[in-house]
Order: structure tokens, then sequence, then C-alpha cells
């Protein structure tokens, strides 16, 4: 027996058996019909792939933990104010920049040590757990591996391996491992939920690589199609040598574009209410030391938003990167015939097209070059020159 | 500034943010006052710091009329309030007190900009002491310098000066002076070489410049001297970057118009002259090759080799070595 809130998570049955498990677990414990924690435990640790739902996963968890009629209604202010993320008990860690900061995670443990205030746990949820800086991720480790006795952790990360989480993270918490969700259960939410039209919901789920919500962004959003075209043309697009650096731009503009886009209006609008909040605009004694202090807080603000905005430039471009990676898997997959299902079934003319003209060899050195491009920009190269390599490489082959 | 000078000018202009050449003005204005007053004494004040009856007091006149010279620093960021209480003084000014302005040029507020046009229409001393940024108002510099040490110095003399100490004023000035006193007057590159050696000045540009010219050993030099010097790695590698792009769009491009080709490529047209002079030794493979050196090197001095400057090394060793393998 499963809650209905549940249903959130997209084709996740056996983990949804875990977590239900738990839950109900953690209501005995609760209800004090039992000492026993069973199912339960204080620290999990969600992995999968990009998409799959490890945050919904996370809030999902948390929503049925708190849920007040029962393990997950999905109706009560503690489902919905936990989905929502605003449950009183229910620390979020959503990080917008690049890393996750020691200064941080120490003012997480000291909220974390508190006793559940409206609900029945005190839930702390780190959403990219991956991002935390070694320094973070140590200062958690002891209240990780003991917390009080109705706080519990949810961490998610794309996988358990030591890059991702450390160790001694790793070890202090059940995992629980989503899967990619199959390409129907994706289409049916797409339908179900968002109201897309069959054959567009099929569409997507096909070519989002398992990717929930990019397969809702490419059902809905006319430029997020687009911009996929436009990656999944370069492959076969590089005759010239200037076509190389026409790609690359576009490749850039367009990460560029979307971060700017993005974040110009937001940034403004935070500058502005910084600036009220510190009382800009005042008059009379004191007003400069104040202002003194105000400038120094929105350079902060500033400093910080660079990083998110650098942060959705990566994403982006990863994204793009990701699409070109998948479209060489499939010219592999149609070389050497394989019915492996396709990453792109809608270019499976192109990669057919491909896989005649280049040799497997080529195509290779064609992947480990996207792949190597996507280290790179990990690494803090400058994403145009490291973009260029590839392309260049794309082309010779 | 032999004969004692009755009254010194009452309003000095000091424009421009070269340090030296401003703490020079200051100086002479200082030493003018001194000849009519030899008691005078000299106050510093940044203009962000003064408010309008402070500055009142400053200018004020004595009783016993002392000498006095006020400077203001950094006018370019003074309010409208300040630019009055100024303007409003140098109309009458006061007898024994010499106001010396310094300003930068710029400024945010529309008072901060118009003061050097207002104070120059009452009839202020302007001294310009812009930045020297091209290197023939450097080379005249230093000439001036050694003129004024009492020497003389050849073309050659100043080059070589230039290359071993670098681009600041101050250090010029001082081996400028010291260079006159060490050899008698008379400065040539010899006389230069003796007392300076190594070079001061190597950027990122000019290890890139020499390394897709194909030119291995003065490459390796100037990757040397910049290591020496403590150029970071990343402005090298960047550098590196830069130009091996440059050659591989331009030449991607195919010849042509460089002013016409500048539009599309959205580089200067001097940049796409240059770069079509140094494609000239490059293949499409070797390009491509020297493509994926930049972008490893990038990363390399970024964290992801052990050593940064081997790195750098290597990296401008392979570029030489793809440009000739083609």
């Amino acid at each position: 027996m499963t809650g209905p809130v549940w249903s959130q998570l997209v084709g996740q049955e056996p983990a949804v058996e875990v977590l239900s498990a738990a839950a109900r677990s953690a209501a005995a414990l609760v209800a004090g019909e039992t000492a026993d924690s069973g199912a339960m435990t204080h620290a999990w640790l969600f992995t999968g792939p990009p998409g799959s739902g490890r945050s919904v996963a996370a809030r999902t968890f948390a929503a049925a933990l708190e849920c007040s009629t029962g393990t997950g209604c999905g109706e009560c202010t503690g489902c919905r104010t936990s989905l929502a993320g605003t449950h009183a008990d229910v620390r979020l860690v959503v990080p917008e920049g690049l890393s996750i900061s020691v200064a941080e995670m120490r003012a997480l443990v000291q909220t974390a040590a508190r006793k559940p205030t409206t609900g029945h746990w005190q839930v702390v949820i780190i959403e990219d757990a991956d991002r935390l800086t070694e320094g973070a991720a140590n200062a958690l480790l002891k209240a990780v591996e003991e917390p009080p006795e109705r706080t519990v952790f949810l961490l998610c990360a794309p996988s358990d391996h030591p890059d991702d989480v450390t160790v001694t993270i790793r070890s202090r918490c059940r995992l629980v491992t989503l899967r990619t969700p199959p390409p129907d259960a994706i289409a049916r939410v797409l339908m179900e939920r968002d109201g897309v039209a069959e054959e567009m919901a099929r569409w997507a789920a096909s070519v989002c690589g398992g990717h929930v919500g990019r397969a809702r962004r490419l059902a809905t959003d006319e430029d997020a199609r687009k911009r996929r075209d436009a990656v999944l043309r370069i492959p076969l697009g590089l005759r010239r040598a200037s076509d190389v650096f026409a790609c690359a731009d576009d490749l850039i503009s367009t990460a560029e574009a979307d971060a700017g886009e993005e974040s110009k209006a937001r940034d403004e609008a935070e500058q502005d209410a910084l600036r009220t909040a510190m009382g800009s605009g005042g008059t009379g004694k004191g007003v400069a030391a104040a202002k003194r202090a105000a400038d120094a807080a929105v350079r902060q603000l500033e400093k910080r938003q660079k990083s998110r905005a650098t942060r959705t430039q990566r994403d982006t471009l990863d994204l793009a990167l990701v699409d070109l990676a998948g479209f060489y898997r499939d010219v592999l997959v149609t070389g050497s015939g394989a019915q492996a299902t396709l990453n792109h079934p809608d270019r499976a003319e192109d990669s057919a097209v491909a896989a005649r003209q280049w040799t497997p060899a080529s195509t290779l050195r064609r992947l480990e070059a996207v792949l190597a491009c996507r280290e790179a920009i990990e690494w803090n190269v400058k994403p145009r020159i490291a973009v260029e390599a590839m392309v260049t490489t794309l082309r010779e082959g | 500034m032999t004969a004692p000078a009755t009254t010194p000018p009452p309003l000095h202009l000091v424009l421009g943010e070269e340090e030296l050449l401003v703490e020079r003005a200051v100086r002479g204005a200082l030493d003018a006052a001194r000849l009519a007053d030899p008691t005078a004494d000299l106050t510093r004040t940044r203009v962000s710091e003064l408010t309008p009856p402070v500055f009142a007091e400053l200018v004020s006149p004595s009783l016993f009329s002392e000498g006095r010279v006020i400077v203001l620093e950094a006018a370019q960021e003074c309010s409208a309030e300040i630019a009055d209480a100024v303007l409003g003084y140098v109309a009458q000014p006061a007898d024994g007190i010499v106001l010396v302005v310094l300003h930068s040029g710029g400024g945010r507020s529309k008072a901060a900009k118009s003061l050097p046009t207002a104070l120059k229409k009452v009839g202020a001393v302007v001294t310009e002491c812009a930045k020297i940024t091209k290197p023939a108002e450097r080379e005249a510099f230093v000439r001036n310098e050694v003129r004024r040490a009492g020497g003389r110095i050849d073309a050659a003399g100043v080059l070589a000066l230039i290359d071993a100490v670098g681009s600041d004023l101050r250090e010029l000035a001082a081996a400028a002076a010291q260079l006159v006193a060490d050899s008698g007057g008379s400065i040539d590159e010899q006389a230069v070489r003796r007392y300076h050696r190594g070079r001061a000045d190597v950027n990122g540009f000019m290890v890139a410049e020499k390394a897709v010219a194909g030119d291995r050993a003065a490459a390796l030099e100037s990757v040397r001297w910049a290591q020496q010097i403590g150029v970071p790695q990343v402005l090298v590698a960047d550098a590196l970057a830069d130009a091996v792009r440059t050659i591989a769009r331009v030449s991607a491009a195919g010849r042509g118009n460089p002013n016409q080709m500048a539009g599309e490529l959205g580089m200067p047209p001097w940049k796409i002259r240059k770069a079509q002079g140094q494609s000239r030794g490059w293949s499409a493979g070797a390009l491509a090759e020297a493509m994926r050196v930049v972008a490893r090197v990038n990363a390399e001095v970024k964290g992801a080799a052990a050593d940064p400057d081997y790195a750098v090394e290597r990296a401008v060793l392979d570029i030489v070595a793809a440009r000739e393998r083609r």
C-alpha cells in the first residue's frame, strides 16, 4: 500500500516501495507504537541519473514523513508544504552557485539539531550533494552520523561514486538508487500532468534520455526544441573550415544568452531589494557609513549572482554536449547493427548517414572529444576555448 | 627657480593619474611657495573626506598669514557642494595660500567632471600628468629623466633600459638617475647592460607570438622569463589560446581584405592583418592540433596538471612541433 503522494515519482516503483515502508515505520515510531525504528533510518542518499527525480524523491519522502493524516496523502498541509519547500521543519539546501560552502553547512548543522516544531520530523534535504566542497562535507559528517532522535538527512547526488559524494558521507547513509524512467512512464506523466498532446509527449519522452524535466521542457518550450535541433545539426554540418567557428560561436552564444536572459531580470530585482533593505535613498547623518555597508553587501550579492550565472551557462552548455554525445553514440549503435534504442530516434537518418561516412574509430574519437570538452569545462577552462577545440576535432574525426 | 618669486601662483590644477608626475607637480608647487615663504606648510586631504566647512577653515586667511599649500586629492570624486565651495574660494583667493587640485580627468558626477574646465577658466596653472602608455612616450620620459639628472643617453640605451627595468616610471626615473651618477653622464647600451640584466616586462602575448611563429628558442626563453618575473601561468595559457584561435579563425575565413573581414570575424583589422601573416606557416591539420594543445594547457594551468610551469613549457613546445609537422 502506497500513499497517493508517491505518484510524483515517475517510473520508480522499487524505490517507492522502500521509501513508503520507511515512512510507515516512521509513522509507527512517532505514534509511539514501537521503539524499533524498523525500515526507517536517519540518513538517506538518493542517487540516479540526471532527471530521474532525485530531488523529487527527497521532497516526496519528506512529505510522507510530515504527513498529518497518514503516510503521504498528498492533500494535507504537511504534504503540500513539504512538496512546495515551505514546511517549517523541512530545510532545503538548493545550491544555485557552483558549490556549497562550509559556512552554509555549519549553520545547517545547528538548525538540524533542533526538535521539529509543527511536523513530526526535522528534515534536511541537500539537493546536489555532489556540490559540497570537501570542507563542507566534513562539517556535515558528525551530524549525519548521529543526528537527534527526530532528525533525518536526505542527500541527493548523481551517483555514490567518491567523485560525487565523499566515502565518509556515503558510508553514513542508506542508499536509494533511482533508475532511468522508461519512456512510456514519462510520456504518460507528460500527458496526464502537463496536458501535452500524445504525439508530442511520446516524441519528447523518446528523445529526452530519461530526463523527465528535459522531456517537459522539450514538449512545452519551442525554443528548447529549436536549440536541440541546432545542436544536432552540428555533426553533419561541419563542411568548411569556417563552419567550426560558426558552430562553436552558436553553442557558446546560446549558452550565454540563456544565462543572461534568466539572470538579468532576477539580478536587478535582487539588488534593488537588498539596497532597499539596507536603507538606500535615505538622507541625514550617518548615511555615508550606511551606504558603504550597503555597497559591500551589494558587491557580495553580485559575486553570488555571478557564480549563479556561470553555473546556468555551464548547465546549458552541458545539456548541448550531452545531446551531441548521444548522437555519436547513436552513430556507433547504428554502425554496429545493434538494435538498441537510439538516444535521438528522430535523427535516425542522420546517424545512419554518418555511420556510412565515418569509421567507428573516428566516431569514437569524436565522442571522446565531446566528453573531454565536458571535463574541460568542469576544470574551469574558458568555454570558448574548450568548445572550439572540440568542434575542430569533430570536423576532423 | 633661482630668483625668489614674490607671489607663487595661488591655484594649481594637476590633471592625470601618473603618480610620479603628480607627486612632482605637488613638490614643485610646494617649492615655489617656500621660495616666497620658507615656513609654508603642506596639508593634503582627500576630497571625499572633505565637507564645505572644513574646506572653508582650510583656506581661510590666518592672523599672521603664514604660507600654506593645500592639496585636494582625488578631486574627481568631489560632490557638487565641495565643487561649489572650491569655485567660490578661487574667485577670491586668500593671500599666501596655494591651492593644488589633483584631478584624474574623469569623474562621475557632473560637478566633478566640469571642475577642471572651471578651474582653467579662472587661471589655474595646469600640469598634465596623463598616464604614459605608448612606448614612444615612455622612451621620451627616460630621455627626459636622464637630461634632468644631467646626462645623455642614446636610443639603444633607452630601449635596453626599458627592457631591463620595466614600465614603472618611478623605477625608470630612479634607474636613470643612478645610471647618470654611475657612468659619468653619457649612457649607452653597454653602460645599461653593465648594471642591469634580464627582462622586466614579458607577458603572455610575447610568448604566444614567438610560439606561433615557430621560434622555439625565443619562445622558450620568454616563457622562462615570464616564470621568473611571476607572470601568472593562466595568463600565458590564455594568450597562447588567443593567438592560436585567432590564426585558426582568420585562416578558416580565407584570404580577403582585413577591413572587410573585421566585421564578420569580430576582430580589429590590424589583428586580422597580423594573423594573416602568421597563418602562412600553418596548415589546417597543424592548427587543429594546436587548438587541442591550447585547450589542454588551459585546463592544466587551472589545476589539472601537477606543475603548471611545466605544462606551459610543454604546450609551447607542442605548438611549435605541430607547426613544423604539417
